[in-house]
């Protein structure tokens, strides 16, 4: 009885990540079909995965990933810059003004993404900014910048102060101190504020769609995902292979980041004893 | 953070010196650009009707039933989507944070998270359509709970795990049996960690767009704002977007008051 009990809780964590995992599983095996419709008239084949480079609209494909990647790196440098150098000056701000521009950049992070998306569609419409690329930057970055901002911040706050002052006495001027001495004893959480950046644009579809504007023809990966769902000429049999691999990207990334995070928790734990 | 960011930059430049401060003051012009100024202009467009300013367009929402009927609707699927997220979810954090190696497992749970939404969604469709499952209200609740079921299982185990052992040991030194330690204990420990949770679910929820269209036609309240402005419907899809952006201040309002200088659980 009391072995049943304590086995019960283990049943119910298997359960849920077997409805969790079902779907993806569920689309990687079907990735092998060649079709769309959930048979295996040839049984396991890999034409899904060759129709990525021979299917006829594999040039929208292509593109919507080459927009994506420039996307999500322009967007992230622009934001690990801009929010690098602000999370400094905003740590050193007088408390109030500080509270008062954390509490603003928090915004972009709570706020829905449909919000976001049609006040900054309203925006651009009503100072007639030119649509296409320029729209979608600013997008990505004024999502993007706040997360850096929030990785950079725990690292200053760890920061021992007098560095920056030693700095000063020794001649440097603050924006000098700023890139000599602040900057690389925060490089960490700059680093880890640059990956954010990039995997939140990679992954942004909402604010992307409707910002795009429909005449540009610029398609990021998830809006291109998006915009042949609804297709006449249906679902493109190369679609469930390309979720496969993004799939196995993640996990992989993911995996690994963890792992890596744990050796040196570990290590960490370890060397302070 | 109604206070004008502007007013304030102008009033530091009458006495300029080049403090840490100043790396900060591009950023707020930024933030006042692009994040407050765009808030604004949804405010002043949802009390513009016809170049005028007044509440047409929100008696214009009040009187469109179609409008208020998906907005009852999303709220109903939210909070049904938020109870299932919380009734699966906190048993898991809650055996995750009992068992050693909890804190690695609890990455199998997150680890979908990390995969963009619509290909998670397209994913769960492909298996209702497999399986000749007709698309419904039904599917589009199983799809924003497996969609958003991670949010709610990291603020839990975030919290569950943090709370001290000891107060349990001693209760149940102190002759508390299991369900009254949990009941006295560790679930009152863990409201900052429910609270979270139910707002990372609930509000992506209502304001989702796309995911409900994909999997059962059904619209809920984001996609019938972006329905809206598409129709250049831009005063009525305004006074949307506040409604959803109060929900967003108010719950983290509520966020911010329960969760009172304890460390937010954090994606990364």
């Amino acid at each position: 009885m009391v072995k049943f009990k304590s086995i019960l809780p283990k049943i119910f964590l298997i359960l849920v990540l077997i409805v969790l995992y079902t779907p993806i599983i569920f689309v990687i095996v079907y990735s092998f079909s060649g079709t769309t419709n959930f048979t295996f008239p040839r049984g396991f084949t890999l034409e899904g995965y060759s129709a990525i480079f021979t299917s006829g609209s594999r040039g929208k494909l292509f593109d919507s990933l080459k927009n994506t990647i420039i996307l999500a790196l322009v967007s992230s440098v622009i934001s690990t810059i801009i929010g690098s150098i602000s999370a400094v000056g905003i740590y050193y701000m007088k408390p109030k003004v500080r509270l008062m521009v954390e509490n603003v950049n928090q915004l972009p992070i709570i706020n829905s993404e449909i919000v976001m998306a049609v006040s900054l569609m309203l925006f651009f419409v009503t100072f007639k900014f030119p649509p296409g690329w320029t729209r979608l930057i600013i997008a990505h970055v004024t999502f993007c910048t706040p997360y850096v901002i929030l990785s950079v911040m725990p690292r200053l706050m760890q920061m021992d102060p007098n560095v920056y002052e030693a700095a000063l006495d020794l001649g440097a001027n603050p924006i000098k101190a700023l890139f000599k001495v602040i900057i690389p004893m925060v490089m960490p959480g700059i680093i880890s504020g640059a990956a954010m950046a990039f995997t939140i644009s990679l992954d942004d579809f909402i604010i992307t769609q409707i910002n795009k504007g429909a005449t540009t023809g610029i398609d990021t990966l998830s809006t291109y995902l998006y915009s042949s769902t609804k297709s006449a000429s249906g679902f493109a049999a190369y679609w469930y292979p390309v979720f496969s691999i993004i799939i196995l990207i993640v996990v992989t990334i993911v995996l690994v980041g963890n792992y890596v995070k744990f050796r040196r928790e570990k290590t960490k734990k370890s060397g302070g004893k | 953070m109604k206070t004008n960011p502007l007013k304030k930059v102008s009033q530091k430049i009458k006495n300029f010196r080049l403090t840490r401060g100043v790396f900060a003051w591009p950023y707020v012009l930024f933030l006042t650009v692009f994040v407050v100024l765009p808030l604004v202009i949804i405010l002043v467009n949802a009390f513009l009707a016809d170049g005028k300013l007044s509440f047409a367009n929100f008696i214009a929402l009040a009187k469109d039933g179609a409008s208020i009927k998906v907005l009852i609707n999303s709220i109903f699927i939210g909070a049904v989507t938020t109870i299932l997220c919380l009734a699966i979810g906190y048993p898991v954090a809650y055996t995750l944070a009992n068992m050693k190696t909890g804190s690695i497992i609890v990455i199998l749970f997150l680890l979908p998270m990390w995969v963009n939404f619509l290909v998670r969604t397209l994913a769960a469709r492909a298996v209702f359509e497999a399986l000749s499952i007709p698309l419904g209200e039904g599917t589009v609740l199983f799809g924003m709970v497996y969609n958003y079921i991670p949010f709610m299982i990291l603020p839990l185990h975030t919290t569950l795990t943090n709370i001290d052992k000891s107060f349990g040991e001693a209760a149940a030194d102190l002759g508390a049996d299991r369900v009254t330690v949990f009941l006295k204990v560790t679930l009152p420990l863990s409201v900052p960690g429910i609270i979270s949770g139910i707002i990372m679910v609930f509000i992506p929820t209502i304001s989702t767009f796309a995911i409900s269209q994909l999997l059962g036609g059904v619209h809920l309240f984001g996609d019938s704002i972006h329905e809206k402005f598409i129709h250049g419907l831009y005063g009525v899809g305004s006074v949307m977007s506040l409604i959803m952006l109060a929900f967003v201040l108010l719950s983290n309002m509520l966020l911010k008051k329960f969760n009172k200088g304890e460390a937010k659980a954090s994606i990364w």
